[in-house]
């Protein structure tokens, strides 16, 4: 494939983890467990958005098609959306939202300090603004993930059953195909086997600090990549889609 | 109605190096860890702040007001009867 | 020492700090209706602006582009904040965050009424920025120099913050109003539901208001509500004008004499059966807030919890 359109397909994924997470957490403004921490989860929302808008853009201006982010953002099928399946799960509570997000930013942590060595600048740029941001992200998950573990019986089991549930969403993050490998001789793209270590260092040391077990043998669920989702999916873009379905071609 | 709320902390910022931590609100938090995270979070949406510093407001003795007039609180009063400090802005457009 | 003070000396002299234009602070002496007027007045309004946030999340997942939705939660983000700001002010005067939330979910408590509409275009986002933070704009900035300080501090604070919502809300109009019929459709429909309740959130008129005489002599009230409406109308008109849009007001007409705009009558039944909960949403929005308190038990009980066992855990 031609590199730039490797490059293209590889932004996509990246915004739409960041975007499709993003818009879950937004779900959340005005109704989290205290004021606090609804200032803080939306500000994760903000920046996750903010990462999605600079890898949409990205994206856009490498000229492989015509869309602009916004149109790359909020009006492709459900099967061109390429992001992870854990990220499109249902908020369901402030446990499976906390877990999902830590889970996440475990990843996306070592992620974005690789990414930030790319070859390609812009995108080396992106990451090092990103993994500022992903810093404090993993800060807040891990420290709540460990007060709810540890907590009281109802949280720890509550938490507990979220990981359990997850966790058949794990696998799929490390999963790489031709795109990454294309990329990664190319010393634009991370290598996710390199990466994955860190994050199951940084899962386990929390999760025992947390008391929360790690689950074994777990079927996977995989696909988000190809394009194959939940059924979570469709309503999460049915609604982020609302007004550019309704109204086509406007400028808001 | 439950009796288990987060105590009280006091938020104290320092948005450049060389000026004084200046008090700039309250919040409540479970622990100090995440007083300084929602500090940051609140009152300095992860830029102005250099240094953040949290206490309990429990644990802060206040003085007695200076005007002798008005001596009516008994001096160890707790914090919630002592003054707040917020940066004034320099001008406060209507639009 | 001078506890033999009577209350008639210190209720002077709290007048005559009042009147030097001195802030009183928490630790001042004061009149305990002074103290009350105000817990009553600030949670209040931490109360509007926490609520405030329900009508305008609720199209923070459906923003048109990625930039509006950006825009839309760091402003439902800063009434959060705003919230938290108040609350923390009336923490000061000894009212505890939680049995002030109790208050506002009892139905005891009152919020800004304006939140009790609903939101049901895009526009709306536009709308509320321009008129609803508009109107609290104008009456939170002569705040900014309440006699309480704590409040007053507060107050600058949201202020600064403040300044960013009816600019972004007007541009959000402003393009609707230049763009396709549908989209000047949808501005002028939200504009037309919008007007009436945004000039009712300056309160009953002074005629009717119980609290402006007191209020105003302890300067935590600097101006009286029909100045601040008519303050309102005479900016806001001609705003709706530059971009194409229409006062749904057939009254309103410019008074030369006055050289202010004259407007027809408000429908105050109907800002009094809202206030009395019967606007299209107020069980909703109160609901709402319940729920997130009610859901987010576990969570606060447990990061408590954690803190405990932590602390005893340092101590051996
Ligand atoms: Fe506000
Ligand atoms: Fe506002």
């Amino acid at each position: 494939m031609e590199e730039k359109k490797a490059l293209f397909e590889y932004l996509l994924r990246l915004g739409d983890d960041s975007l499709i997470l993003g818009q879950r957490l937004s779900e959340w403004c005005g109704h989290g467990p205290i004021l606090e921490e609804d200032i803080a989860m939306t500000n994760i929302a903000l920046d996750l958005i903010g990462q999605a808008t600079n890898l949409f853009e990205y994206a856009s201006s490498l000229g492989v098609d015509k869309r602009s982010a916004d149109e790359l953002a909020f009006v492709r099928y459900e099967k061109d959306y390429r992001n992870l399946l854990l990220v499109e799960q249902e908020n369901t509570d402030f446990g499976y939202t906390l877990a999902r997000q830590f889970l996440f930013d475990a990843f996306r942590k070592p992620f974005f300090e690789a990414l930030s060595q790319s070859s390609d600048q812009q995108l080396a740029a992106i990451a090092e603004k990103s993994l500022k941001e992903t810093k404090y992200h993993l800060q807040h998950s891990s420290e709540w993930m460990i007060r709810l573990g540890d907590g009281t019986d109802e949280s720890h089991e509550r938490i507990q059953q979220a990981v359990n549930q997850l966790w058949a969403y794990t696998e799929e993050i490390f999963e790489q195909d031709q795109i990454d490998q294309q990329l990664i001789q190319a010393g634009i793209a991370v290598d996710l086997s390199v990466i994955r270590a860190s994050w199951t260092k940084q899962v386990q040391a929390v999760f025992s600090e947390a008391g929360i077990d790690l689950p074994q043998n777990t079927w996977q669920q995989k696909g988000g990549r190809q394009g194959k989702h939940t059924e979570h999916m469709g309503y999460l873009l049915a609604e982020m889609q609302f007004m550019q379905r309704a109204y086509p071609q406007m400028e808001w | 109605m439950s009796q288990a709320e987060w105590p009280l902390f006091e938020v104290f910022i320092r948005s450049k190096n060389g000026l004084n931590h200046k008090h700039v609100g309250s919040l409540r938090a479970a622990d100090e860890e995440m007083a300084i995270q929602n500090a940051r979070d609140v009152y300095t949406r992860r830029s102005e702040g250099v240094s953040i510093w949290v206490v309990q407001s429990s644990l802060i003795t206040a003085s007695d007001p200076q005007d002798a007039d008005a001596l009516f609180e008994p001096a160890d009063s707790k914090i919630y009867r002592h003054p707040t400090f917020y940066d004034v802005p320099d001008g406060i457009s209507h639009m | 020492m001078s506890q033999e003070l009577s209350i008639e000396e210190l209720e002077k002299r709290f007048q005559e700090k009042i009147d030097a234009e001195i802030k009183i602070e928490p630790n001042d002496w004061m009149p305990d209706d002074y103290r009350k007027t105000l817990i009553r007045q600030i949670s209040q309004h931490a109360h509007s602006e926490i609520v405030g946030m329900l009508p305008e999340g609720n199209w923070i997942t459906r923003a048109p582009s990625l930039r509006r939705k950006a825009v839309l939660l760091a402003k439902v983000q800063d009434e959060a904040g705003h919230g938290l700001y108040l609350y923390s002010a009336a923490e000061t005067l000894g009212a505890d965050r939680e049995e002030t939330i109790d208050d506002l979910h009892s139905g005891k408590a009152k919020y800004s009424s304006i939140f009790n509409y609903p939101t049901l275009s895009w526009a709306d986002m536009g709308t509320i920025g321009w008129l609803v933070d508009g109107a609290a704009i104008m009456n939170q900035v002569p705040l900014c120099r309440c006699s309480y300080g704590p409040y007053a501090r507060a107050m600058v604070r949201v202020c600064k913050e403040e300044s960013f919502h009816q600019r972004q809300g007007f541009e959000i109009v402003t393009k609707l109003a230049q763009g396709t019929p549908e989209q000047k459709e949808m501005a002028q429909d939200s504009l037309n539901r919008w007007w009436w309740p945004s000039l009712m959130m300056f309160g009953p008129s002074d005629a009717d208001s119980q609290h402006t005489a007191q209020s105003m002599k302890w300067k935590i009230k600097r101006n009286t509500n029909d100045d601040l409406r008519q303050q309102f109308v005479d900016i806001t008109v001609p705003q709706a004008e530059l971009i194409g849009l229409t006062i749904p007001d057939p009254d309103l007409k410019w008074n030369e004499e006055r050289q202010s705009y004259d407007f027809g009558e408000i429908n105050w039944d109907e800002f009094n059966q809202v206030i009395r909960g019967n606007g299209p949403c107020n069980k909703k929005r109160i609901e709402d807030r319940r729920n997130a308190k009610e859901n987010g038990k576990w969570v606060r009980e447990a990061a408590l919890a954690h803190a405990e066992k932590r602390k005893m855990k340092k101590a051996v």
